[in-house]
């Protein structure tokens, strides 16, 4: 526990929230105390949430506004220690060996010690993050992809920010990374690793929020077209979709409609433009009967 | 100390309302409070839903037992302007409520007025106060000496109405706005308001009933399980809408670990080309080695669905998993009865919105029903002479019933047949286990031709589809 705490940390909430403002990200409050929480507790911050509704963009706005570098570790199913921690360059050692050989000099204990040094180790985003002397910020994204033993992993790292190389011996974080965890709840993450971490359920915003998100994402947008935007897009939340429109979709769909011209949402405009924001035959099926889209 | 004893009260509470609190957490959400302004509720609140609830199932039990815990105001009930009607925070609100007038036809048009005008807003209304008012105004239940007071959302829906308010809101919505859409995203609007407006108005019941019974009194009552852990029997409509819109996420799921399952199963023959391939880079060293994949197992499914009455809502929810599940299984076919089988398994198209879905099948049970009383006895029948090629080796087979014949023919023999031509076969009952085999539940007669196996919420059916699949 000697490391010191994470990033510079912030000072209040409200400072979470006006310096994620200045590089682009709108915070609410609930959002703005947990990572300022997060910061003061130097704990992993775990952040739930259907897609597209920023969880690794608050990541990336983090690291931004707090002058990190960004450690990124995309999960997968199948992912394993040696994509997520660290490998021996077994190539090279196999070059080192065999050039050991041609000239008979290398001596057994020799070649031993010289393979597993730093020069052959190949580095992974956990190991990166623990050993960097700069402010970083370490996202883990998709969790919920991985397996189970990758988890456990995640464990001994996150807990104790230490990793251990049998060839080489502990390696302990000088400078504690910011660590945020990404999952789309495809699965329930196990206890011992919620545990650890600070919880944030991050939703769909309210309608103000959603409104300031727009017309920052999309300069060009007028007020009144907006308003009408966000208040269709909270209609479809309403509608019990498959696949319930979020942030990501309604900055898209304010894109396509500036791109067309269009400046007032009315029936014919929504009908044209409902492909950018429903992915499912059935759901634009739904919306256009529900909001009476088919007479005409 | 008081804020560290209401800290530990209210961990508490959780505790007792089903959330694992760990000794760890605990501790965090104390140093998380000691980081904080203690003058900002909602901070506090944040602080709280950080460190301790982690599954977003659990929220909705930990807003209401924290808007007990940390009333948001103290006192007896609020009566908006009225200034001598407001509590001194010391005096209980038994004793000043009785001498004002605080609800009469006056007051009640008045109110309504004022709740019309807010209800209008929509998403932005602010209707914090104006339920409040509600509760102190038309709540308190007549009669009680005081101490005693309680106070009911029933008495404040049936006198203020904000359905029929609300139906007036889109009677002018309906004049003003001709545009049809328009019209639909304000009324959704408007309903969307008028939910927050009873949720509210039924939190401050319960803050008002804590005030006067203590909070351990109202959390025992006022807390409601999980949407996966609610019966399927003794489910309120809106537990039936919120166990509807948790299928599909529950389907995603249960599709997600069934994928890692079959994955991480038992690899398959080694890939000896493969192998080799990769070698090569290892100098010739075959430190990976690589496998062909398996070929997943996928049942035939066959599920033959009691939908009278109570169970019929189980059904739905079955039904609509397990085809939601399609590509777990080579091929599903549904079968309704309640005394006459139906074939469903059209109703089910692939990427079909569950809502109709839902709503078709209901019409379907019209087919179902030939006296209207469910007979096991009939309905097996029936499906061996109508469906015989139905059932193949291959097939599992589910009964989805409560196991009530109305005391009448079971129809074993027939039942034996179907269990004896299927691979496997299951007789799932939503009832709890207490129930079984009382009144005409034939539960231990079925068991001996076929298990039976106990489902009585989405977290018991999701563990069965998943072993199923």
């Amino acid at each position: 526990m000697s490391a010191v705490p994470a990033v510079p940390a912030f000072s209040s909430p409200d400072d979470v929230a006006t310096r994620l403002e200045a590089v682009g990200y709108l915070t609410d409050a609930a959002t703005a105390t947990t990572v300022y929480l997060a910061a003061v507790l130097g704990k992993p911050l775990l952040l739930e949430g259907p897609a597209g509704v920023g969880k690794t963009e608050l990541a990336k706005a983090v690291a931004t506004a707090t002058q990190s570098e960004l450690v990124r570790l995309q999960c997968y199913e199948g992912l394993d220690e040696a994509r997520a921690l660290y490998e021996w360059n077994y190539k090279k050692q196999l070059l080192r060996i065999q050039a050991g050989a041609g000239d008979g000099s290398g001596d057994w204990d020799a070649v031993h010690d010289d393979i597993f040094t730093e020069e052959f180790l190949l580095t992974r985003p956990l190991l990166t993050a623990i050993r960097r002397e700069e402010p970083t910020v370490l996202l883990v994204d998709e969790v919920d992809k991985t397996d189970v033993e990758v988890e456990g992993l995640l464990l001994e790292v996150l807990s104790d920010f230490q990793v251990t190389i049998p060839e080489m011996g502990t390696i302990t974080a000088v400078r504690r990374p910011f660590v945020v965890l990404t999952s789309n709840a495809t699965r329930e993450l196990s206890e011992a690793i919620k545990r650890r971490c600070l919880y944030l359920h991050l939703d769909y915003p309210d309608a103000e929020r959603e409104r300031a998100i727009i017309t920052s994402r999309v300069p060009g947008i007028a007020a009144t077209l907006a308003d009408q935007l966000v208040r269709m897009v909270a209609t479809l939340r309403d509608l019990e979709l498959k696949k319930s429109p979020s942030i990501a979709e309604s900055v898209d769909w304010a894109e396509t409609l500036i791109a067309l011209g269009v400046d007032d949402l009315d029936d014919d405009a929504v009908r044209r433009t409902l492909g950018v924001v429903l992915k499912h035959a059935s759901d634009h099926a739904r919306v256009t009967r529900e909001l009476k889209l088919d007479r005409v | 100390m008081a804020l560290l004893e209401r800290h530990v009260d209210f961990v508490e509470a959780l505790r007792r309302a089903g959330l694992p609190v760990s000794l760890a957490e605990d501790l965090d959400a104390v140093r998380a409070l000691t980081a904080l302004d203690l003058t900002d509720r909602e901070a506090v609140r944040t602080a709280y839903a950080a460190t301790v609830v982690k599954r977003p199932a659990h929220r909705q039990a930990f807003d209401t037992l924290f808007d007990l815990w940390f009333p948001a105001v103290r006192g007896g009930p609020r009566l908006g302007e009225d200034p001598e009607a407001e509590p001194d925070g010391e005096g209980g609100p038994e004793a000043d409520a009785g001498h004002v007038v605080t609800d009469d036809g006056q007051a009640l048009a008045d109110f309504r007025d004022r709740l019309a005008g807010e209800l209008e807003k929509g998403a932005q209304a602010d209707l914090a106060a104006l339920a409040q008012e509600a509760v102190g105004r038309f709540g308190p239940v007549r009669g009680r000496t005081p101490g005693q007071q309680t106070w009911s959302s029933y008495n404040v829906m049936s006198r203020v109405q904000p359905d029929t308010l609300i139906e007036q809101l889109l009677d002018a919505l309906s004049r003003r706005f001709d545009d049809d859409r328009e019209g639909v995203v304000r009324e959704r609007a408007l309903e969307g308001a008028r939910r927050r407006f009873t949720a509210l108005v039924e939190a401050e019941v319960r803050r008002l009933t804590a005030e006067e019974r203590g909070e351990e009194h109202v959390a025992k009552h006022a807390v409601r399980p999980p949407v996966e852990q609610i019966d399927f029997l003794r489910a309120r409509r809106v537990d039936l809408d919120a166990m509807r819109r948790e299928i599909y996420p529950l389907a995603r799921r249960l599709a997600a670990r069934l994928a890692r399952d079959h994955h991480s199963a038992r690899r398959g023959q080694l890939d000896f080309r493969r192998t080799v391939r990769a070698s090569v880079g290892t100098g010739g060293v075959p430190i990976v080695t690589h496998h062909r994949p398996r070929r997943p197992h996928k049942p035939e499914l066959v599920v033959l669905c009691d939908i009278s009455g109570s169970v019929a809502p189980f059904a739905q929810f079955t039904l609509a998993l397990v085809f939601a599940l399609r590509e777990q299984f080579t091929k599903v076919r549904a079968f309704t009865f309640i005394d006459a089988v139906t074939e469903v398994s059209d109703v089910f198209r692939p990427g079909a919105d569950l809502g109709e879905t839902m709503t078709e099948l209901a019409a379907s049970a019209r087919h179902a029903a030939l006296w209207g009383r469910t007979s096991y006895g009939r309905a097996l029948t029936q499906f061996v002479e109508k469906y015989p090629d139905a059932i193949t080796p291959r097939t599992s087979l589910l009964i989805l019933g409560d196991a009530r014949s109305n005391y009448g023919d079971l129809g074993l023999p027939h039942l034996r047949t179907m269990v004896g031509a299927a691979k496997h076969a299951w007789l799932i009952n939503p009832e709890s286990k207490a129930m079984w085999d009382t009144g005409d539940s034939a539960v231990s007669a079925f068991a001996e031709v076929l298990p039976v196996v106990e489902c009585r919420n989405l977290a018991q059916l999701s563990e069965f589809v998943h072993d199923l699949a």
